[in-house]
């Protein structure tokens, strides 16, 4: 079988676990895309935008604080999430129970106003990022050279994937937060907060997106288009799995990895329209998305 | 400077009384303002042009020359309906910049049909004096031929015999790539394989791994911008240079080694036709012009060129005493004229459109060979101007008698 697709079983698995690789990121960003339209109802269009501003986060606390990439990965997301709070309060609240095509522009507007201001003031080619020093270097695994930079990678971005999936789907907290998108008056009315919880939902799904850009950093520029370049296979991931549910978006994300690291053995120049044939299919098939319910 | 504008209006109205012959010049630098591109060229490139009008002298001498800027946002068709607009509406004689193959492409026949001048600085591909040559047209700083042709020679010569692309799918990766593979063969040199890749990938992974598993000596990259850098900084994770291959950026600018670092960048093989430490000339514009961009940017080697083709360009309207209006005539002065100023040297305007100078292949240093800010480069090999582009000879330009 090997012989008949031309490559080497060595060179087959060393391209599937890259494919692991770039869905870790592809789930780590749709995971955020879900957790905010599962409860908010907002396609947040801004999502890259914001990807891109946690990569800058790491940059600038390592090169204006000297706080390295361990404490970027905690202090991005944190500061970041307030920053979600902050244009949720500000902006987002003030079309909560419009129509999707209000939340898809301002936050697309949004994401064009930060890219370009980002631009405008760090040039196009961006800032270098280097690769913390515990975690450069790699190993050779016999079929493939794997910088450990990259295990590391799909390694928390799974943990982190999964401790999401359980925190709402499995915990009180989740509990709440569910009800509160179906009922929100209903919700209150048993004392929650719900304003609040929804502020915190978007903070946490934008920490969930610096998060993605702290991790690419190191392997990517940090540029201020470099969400910009990512976001719509995301978007097309998010459709795939469902909008909204949560772990069709953790799946789709890797399984979507290994499909484009396989395209681009087999047929490179597909690479990056190959994730929007197999949308087109699925909403064909199966409009809600592999892991949808049907409303 | 309510005075100046004035005194320009005063003048202008003059000059518009006087004979077809005045001494007014509008330039244009249309170019990628803000997208991948702008780096590169971008507003750094008015800069430079104005800077070539103050340094001309001909401002003292009684001329008014205005130089404006414009995006074209890397569409051919945004370019093209911009040139018209300058060309006919605010009668624009030149336009300069234009970053982006397609979109000088498109500028140079909108050029040609209105009878101004166009000097592309940023463009690359080398049809803008093959086939699609025109009277109208200058192709300035460099092209496909001279990169491929400094470096795919350069690194056979040091051993590097087998080569595998990765090349961005499009026209210009193409072009890079088909002339290189010219130049590896007619050195000896093998191409052992080659990926075609989308642009904008932000994952070069995969690719990388396909080049480890092709054992070519040299991994050559035919792309540009944002996708250089990432292939680059990904090489050097994966660890393709400690394997023994060896990284060919057929296309990088200065701006790109300083985005990456040296750290990243060490050690790659590069062709440029300027750098701002070539020598006391080059030292002495780079630093007035860093003074004048936004974080102190060295000049790229576009911006450089932009510089250049406006100071000759204005050498070529002094020496008609006047502005004729007329694109042809002062293109077929330009060619007249041999080229001279301190960043290119002493060249000249080939009959084809090519402004012929010297290439250079640098190697980037390493952390601790470079001394002061922006001190990456060391000297390779210097391509004399009569080699470093295509031969006339080879030339399907229809303006070249044979």
């Amino acid at each position: 079988m090997f012989a008949a697709l031309a490559i080497s079983p060595q060179a087959l698995f060393g391209q599937l676990l890259l494919g692991l690789i770039n869905g870790a990121f592809y789930a780590l960003l749709s995971l955020g895309l879900a957790v905010i339209f599962g409860m908010l109802n907002i396609v947040n269009f801004a999502h890259g935008a914001l990807y891109m501003m946690g990569a800058f986060c790491a940059y600038f606390l390592l090169n204006d604080l000297g706080l390295d990439y361990w404490w970027a990965l905690i202090l991005a997301p944190l500061m970041m999430g307030a920053f979600g709070a902050v244009i949720e309060r500000l902006l987002l609240r003030r079309i909560a129970g419009l129509d999707h095509l209000y939340g898809l522009l301002l936050t697309f507007g949004m994401a064009l106003v930060i890219q370009g201001l980002f631009q405008n003031y760090f040039g196009s080619s961006g800032l270098p990022y280097a690769i913390p020093s515990a975690l450069s270097g790699g190993r050779n695994l016999g079929f493939m050279f794997l910088p450990n930079y990259r295990a590391w990678v799909v390694a928390f971005s799974l943990l982190v994937c999964l401790s999401t999936w359980f925190t709402i789907e499995k915990t009180r907290l989740g509990a709440y937060l569910r009800a509160a998108t179906e009922n929100p008056a209903l919700v209150r009315a048993f004392g929650v907060n719900v304003p609040r919880m929804i502020t915190l939902t978007y903070a946490f799904g934008v920490a969930l997106a610096a998060l993605a850009g702290v991790l690419a950093a190191p392997i990517n520029q940090v540029r201020p288009l470099m969400g910009a370049d990512f976001i719509i296979v995301v978007f097309a991931v998010v459709v795939i799995g469902g909008m909204g549910s949560i772990m069709g978006s953790i799946v789709t994300g890797f399984v979507l990895g290994v499909v484009e690291g396989l395209t681009k053995v087999f047929y490179p120049e597909a690479s990056n329209t190959v994730v929007f044939v197999i949308m087109a299919i699925v909403l064909l098939i199966k409009p809600a998305g592999l892991f949808g319910r049907t409303p | 400077m309510k005075t100046k504008i004035a005194l320009a209006f005063v003048a202008s109205l003059l000059a518009s009384t006087a004979a077809a012959d005045d001494k007014v010049v509008k330039i244009g630098n249309l170019d990628d303002l803000s997208g991948l591109y702008s780096d590169i060229g971008g507003h750094g490139s008015t800069i430079a042009a104005q800077m070539a009008v103050e340094d001309s002298g001909l401002v003292a001498k009684g001329w008014t020359i205005d130089a404006v800027e414009a995006d074209h946002q890397n569409k051919a068709d945004v370019a093209a309906g911009i040139a018209r607009k300058w060309f006919d509406e605010d009668k624009l004689d030149v336009i300069v910049g234009l970053d982006n193959s397609a979109t000088a492409l498109a500028v140079s026949q909108v050029g040609k049909e209105k009878n101004r001048v166009v000097l592309p600085s940023g463009a690359a591909t080398s049809e803008l004096t093959n086939k699609a040559c025109n009277a109208n047209t200058i192709h300035w700083t460099y092209d496909t031929y001279a990169l491929a042709n400094g470096t795919g020679k350069t690194v056979v010569k040091a051993g590097g015999g087998t080569w595998f692309f990765i090349t961005a799918d499009y026209a210009f990766g193409h072009t890079l790539q088909s002339d290189t593979t010219a130049v590896v063969e007619a050195n000896g040199g093998k191409v052992v394989g080659g990926v075609n890749v989308p642009i904008n990938t932000p994952d070069f992974s995969s690719y990388l791994l396909q080049a480890q598993t092709s054992k070519a000596k040299i991994v050559a990259l035919a792309n540009a911008g944002g996708d250089t850098t990432n292939s680059i900084k990904q090489a050097h994770e994966f660890g393709l240079t400690s394997g023994g291959q060896n990284l060919a950026a057929l296309l990088l600018f200065i701006s790109d080694i300083h985005a990456m670092s040296l750290e990243v960048a060490q050690g790659l093989t590069l062709t440029s036709t300027f750098y701002w430490d070539l020598n006391d000339g080059t030292r002495a514009f780079s630093k007035r012009f860093s003074e004048r961009v936004k974080n102190h940017a060295m000049p790229t080697m576009t911006q450089a060129g932009v510089y250049s083709s406006v100071l000759h360009y204005l050498k070529a309207l002094d020496a008609l005493g006047g502005n004729p209006h007329d694109g042809a005539k002062i293109v077929a002065k330009m060619k007249e004229l041999p080229t001279d100023d301190p960043l290119f040297g002493k060249g000249y305007v080939r009959e084809d459109g090519r402004k012929i100078h010297p290439a250079y292949v640098f190697q980037v240093k390493t952390p601790a060979e470079s001394k002061y800010p922006w001190d990456y480069y060391k000297l390779l090999a210097t391509i004399p101007a009569e080699e470093a582009f295509r031969p006339l000879a080879q030339s399907a330009c229809p303006l070249v008698k044979k």
